[in-house]
């Protein structure tokens, strides 16, 4: 079966007065239909940029260097800007961190969404607003009639996120891309914002793409997870195999340096150091300066991803002692 | 539990007036022009104490006043009424100069490692100025010891003092604000989110960081989060707080093993936990209302499935449990919960 | 990471950088400092002194310029009126429309910073009034306001003394008409600032208002400060030729670029268009440059400006 996204040896790179800077180095993942995916790591690990650049939403001087992205049947990365339009919030749609980024403030959400409706799709208006009036329906915002009259500024946080994910549905996408659509909420409506998503990708057998820096949130959504850091993805697998015996010294030590109850007050694992620039990194393996497994080879030689002992794909010259 | 308290809060009321001025306060109603003013109720009577050597955590959601009730208590707001005790001394209504010997012994660590240092000083200066200030007469040598001393306890270079703060990482400037805090030798640091802006392998090296300082100095802390997995790491105590008011205070221990009040439960629920089995989330119905139109009876009950009309107009009191924790909820109260 | 000194620190920094790679900024800058540097040296640069009335010879009036027929090699780009070298004339003239200009924007940036601290810093009633303050002054006109003070002045002290304090009334006239424009920037900028956490970590030192404000608050408002300065550095020189031009700046005998304008106005129909011509162009390629100058420091300081 042919995959819904095959992104191969993807790179992204920013022209600036430096010279090029990558942001995403040979980034290779695939998704199948109705699969999802948690794409993690810290900020600066490029993992935003390679959501942006799947939907060609990449922000000048930025622009992808190298590598396709078969959505479809069609290659995303070569496809002209105007055609992108009806891939982009019609096939693909994309959630942000901040609900304003999608919202209009001086519209009111019925409007938004009858001509989102309209615009790609062929019906009149009283068939947009049913269609509008179902989406608000499934995702749980009450008296939905009422609230196709009101602004965006009248919902509070997490009200708003679900409004970008009805409009998000609105053209029944194949794909939706959420870039930390949480980050900004509290717990307690996080995780309903992540049951929904959740509920919905099952229901109506959508892929997912879960962008974000929390390790946990993703390990309760997706199925499948890759982990970044600057740059390039430094290992991929099960979700279930990747939380419980993760393969790349970052990943243990991310997963050791969440605390764990029952160990309250005990001192906490840490990596020591911080992620290099992306202006300023080390040869070799990325990671090598804060690795306590570090040798010769990891200073000179990139590791490659790996099928390593227990079938994830770890991108680590020591993959089978670590 | 100890009588051995440290910082004593009573009925802490704090409203912020946001109406501007009076000319914006104005407004035709009837055809009458009528005064309104707009009050954010931030904080509505909380009361606890902080034993000496403790962590006391401050958890609950954005708006909750968590942030309001650390500055309050350090004196950075005053309060509307209630009374703020250090060490037995009252300490709410002092002036600037009484307050002084208080400052060394009180310090605070903020979220924001990129808005807490002022980007025109160096690291050197920064960490200096509360040293010269409370050490008068201190000499140039002397000075510069505790300021390498502060940063080595910190974990950072004294060679980097003469840099400015936008030469160093979100970490590493949280440990510059750290080492601030400590220069002056306090018992008791606020800290508010201070590890909320960090990415997740910078967040254990701060917070390993905050433990051992306690360990070393013997400090108390009054920690302001809203990552319940951290609070519970290294909380002793911990104060559950929503829209303004205390739901339930208790050992770290009892709160996160067996929480009674509705709200922490749903709190705790909402906790996204590493592989595992998935846990069942509690839904909470309906929207957090607004700290400027508080809803009369218990703040919760809009949003709680146990809600009955005595909840709806009757503020519950906080009442200590058999386990020890202080719960404020009517169906707690009365066994139906 | 090491330790630089300030020169090292200026020399790696972003600031020189985009400066050496604007062509526009580096070559106002350079244009600028000749300016500068000519008007500031008249005494030195200058072929003649027009203010020495021995130097003057009235049979030397309305020479055209040295490559025009008539002209004279001495008197490189001719002579006024009153047979005076003007290229001479003119940096001196722009001497003095330089020291108005840097003078009045001096007294305009320190009251203006005074006031709008205060009041920023402050709040409450101290602020509703001090802003008030500055909202009528703002609603008197520079020039309506310079007219009136300079017409009394020449009235109550008549011509021979008022060439005397000519300068420093100018630089009181338009330093006090304009400081509202830093005050309202300063206010701004020290609102944004007081509610920064670094404020309250100063606070919670103890350190005292008076200190806060000054030690921590100001200087992190003074990136707008310094923008704002090029344009009325530029604002200043144009209201002083302004007022010069309609016979309320400089006097002749000791003319500023205004002056000279207004005075070779009068012989522009008479065949003499140099005395007019010149001191105008130089006036406009000054104001260009700084103002060019000031975009480059507005964009470079606020590089949101120009993404959005």
């Amino acid at each position: 079966m042919q995959p819904l996204l095959d992104v191969k040896n993807l790179s992204v790179e920013f022209a600036l007065r430096q010279g090029p800077l990558e942001a995403v180095k040979n980034v290779s993942f695939s998704l199948n239909k109705g699969e999802r995916l948690g794409l993690v790591g810290e900020s600066g690990a490029g993992k935003s940029v390679t959501g942006f650049s799947i939907i060609n939403l990449i922000s000048k001087p930025g622009y992808i260097s190298n590598g396709s992205i078969m959505f479809e049947g069609q290659d995303l990365a070569k496809m002209p800007f105007d055609k992108m339009r009806g891939v982009r919030g019609n096939r693909i749609s994309m959630i942000f961190q901040d609900p304003m980024m999608t919202l209009n403030p001086v519209l009111t959400i019925g409007t938004q969404m009858i001509e989102t409706v309209m615009a790609h799709m062929d019906v009149t208006r009283k068939e947009a607003e049913e269609i509008a009036l179902e989406k608000l329906r499934k995702v749980y915002i009450p008296s939905p009639r009422k609230r196709l009259a009101q602004y965006p500024h009248e919902f509070s946080g997490g009200m708003r996120q679900r409004i970008v994910i009805a409009i998000s549905l609105l053209t029944d996408p194949s794909l939706i891309i959420a870039d930390e659509p949480t980050t900004a909420l509290d717990v307690t409506i996080q995780a309903e914002i992540m049951d929904l998503l959740l509920e919905l990708c099952e229901t109506d057998n959508m892929g997912l793409i879960l962008i974000t820096h929390d390790l946990a949130v993703v390990s309760e959504v997706t199925q499948r997870i890759a982990v970044m850091y600057a740059g390039g993805i430094v290992e991929t697998g099960s979700t279930r195999q990747v939380t419980e015996t993760p393969g790349h010294p970052y990943t243990q030590g991310l997963i050791a340096a969440l605390p764990q109850s029952g160990a309250a007050g005990d001192r906490l694992t840490q990596i020591p150091g911080a992620m290099p620039s992306l202006m300023n990194m080390p040869a070799g393996c990325p990671f090598n300066p804060r690795c306590q497994h570090c040798t010769d080879i990891c200073k000179q030689e990139l590791p490659t991803l790996k099928e390593n002992k227990s079938g994830i794909l770890v991108a680590c010259h020591h993959a089978d002692k670590v | 539990m100890s009588t051995d308290s440290l910082v004593k809060i009573k009925n802490l009321v704090k409203h912020f007036d946001i109406s501007g001025g009076l000319l914006d306060q104005l407004q035709m109603e009837n055809g009458r022009i009528t005064r309104k003013q707009t009050v954010v109720k931030a904080v509505n009577n909380v009361s606890f104490e902080i034993q000496k050597g403790e962590t006391l955590s401050v958890v609950g959601e954005s708006g909750c006043g968590k942030s309001t009730l650390a500055r309050t208590v350090m004196g950075l707001y005053p309060p509307n009424s209630g009374e703020v005790h250090y060490d037995g001394q009252r300490i709410d209504c002092l002036p600037h100069r009484q307050m002084l010997p208080y400052r060394t012994k009180m310090q605070m660590v903020f979220q924001d490692p990129y808005a807490s240092l002022n980007p025109r000083m160096t690291v050197r200066q920064i960490i200096e100025e509360p040293i010269y200030f409370h050490n008068k007469g201190i000499s140039r040598g002397d000075a510069k010891n505790k300021l390498h001393e502060v940063m080595r306890s910190v974990g950072m270079d004294p060679e980097w003092a003469g840099n400015y703060p936008h030469e160093f990482s979100g970490g590493q400037r949280q440990r510059i604000s750290i080492a601030r805090a400590l220069a002056v030798e306090p018992e008791f640091i606020v800290a508010d989110e201070p590890i909320a802006a960090l990415d997740v392998s910078i967040q254990a090296q701060i917070l390993n960081l905050l433990m051992d300082a306690q360990e070393e100095r013997n400090l108390t802390y009054l920690f302001i989060s809203h990552d319940l997995s951290v609070v519970e790491h290294i909380s002793t105590r911990v104060a559950v707080m929503y829209l303004g008011s205390l739901c339930e205070l208790g050992t770290a221990k009892e709160i996160f093993s067996s929480p009674r009040h509705p709200y922490t439960r749903a709190l705790l629920s909402a906790i996204p936990t590493l592989g595992g089995e998935k846990k069942k989330h509690i839904h909470l119905s309906g929207d957090v209302p607004t700290p400027i139109n508080l809803p009369p009876g218990c703040v919760f009950h809009g949003r709680c499935q146990f809600a009955n009309d005595r909840c709806r107009e009757e503020i519950p009191l906080g009442r200590n449990l058999e386990n020890g924790t202080l719960c404020a909820c009517h169906a707690v109260e009365e066994g139906r919960l | 990471m090491k330790t630089r000194s300030r020169w090292q620190r200026f020399k790696e920094s972003y600031f020189l950088h985009d400066f050496l790679h604007d062509k526009v900024a580096l070559t106002s800058f350079c244009i600028l400092a000749v300016l500068l540097f000519m008007g500031f040296a008249a005494p030195l640069v200058a072929p003649f002194n027009p203010y020495d009335a021995h130097n003057i010879d009235i049979m030397n009036a309305e020479i055209p310029p040295s490559w025009l027929p008539g002209g004279d090699t001495t008197f490189l780009l001719g002579t006024d009126a009153q047979g005076r070298d003007l290229f001479s004339t003119m940096l001196y003239g722009m001497r003095v429309s330089l020291i108005i200009g840097i003078g009045a924007v001096c007294l305009q940036a320190f009251l203006g910073i005074m006031v709008g601290l205060v009041a920023g810093f402050m709040g409450k009633r101290v602020e509703s009034i001090l802003m008030r303050v500055a909202d009528v002054q703002l609603s008197f006109s520079t020039y309506m306001v310079a007219i009136f003070i300079s017409a009394i002045f020449q009235a109550m002290f008549g011509v021979a003394k008022y060439e005397e304090i000519a300068v420093p009334l100018l630089i009181l006239v338009i330093g006090f008409a304009e400081w509202p424009q830093y005050a309202r920037t300063v206010r701004a900028s020290v609102l944004a600032e007081k509610k920064k956490e670094y404020v309250e970590a100063a606070k919670v030192i103890g350190l005292s208002q008076k200190r806060i404000m000054w030690r921590h608050v100001l200087p992190n408002t003074l990136s707008p400060v310094f923008v704002i300065s090029t344009i009325q550095v530029a604002n200043a020189i144009m209201s002083e030729a302004a007022l010069s031009f309609v016979g309320l700046g400089m006097p002749v005998t000791q003319p500023s670029l205004g002056s000279l304008i207004n005075v070779g106005f009068e012989y522009i129909f008479s065949g003499s268009w140099w005395i007019t011509m010149f001191p105008g162009i130089v006036l406009v390629l000054l104001i260009l440059v700084i103002n060019l100058l000031g975009d480059w420091l507005r964009d470079f300081l606020n590089p949101k400006l120009y993404k959005g």
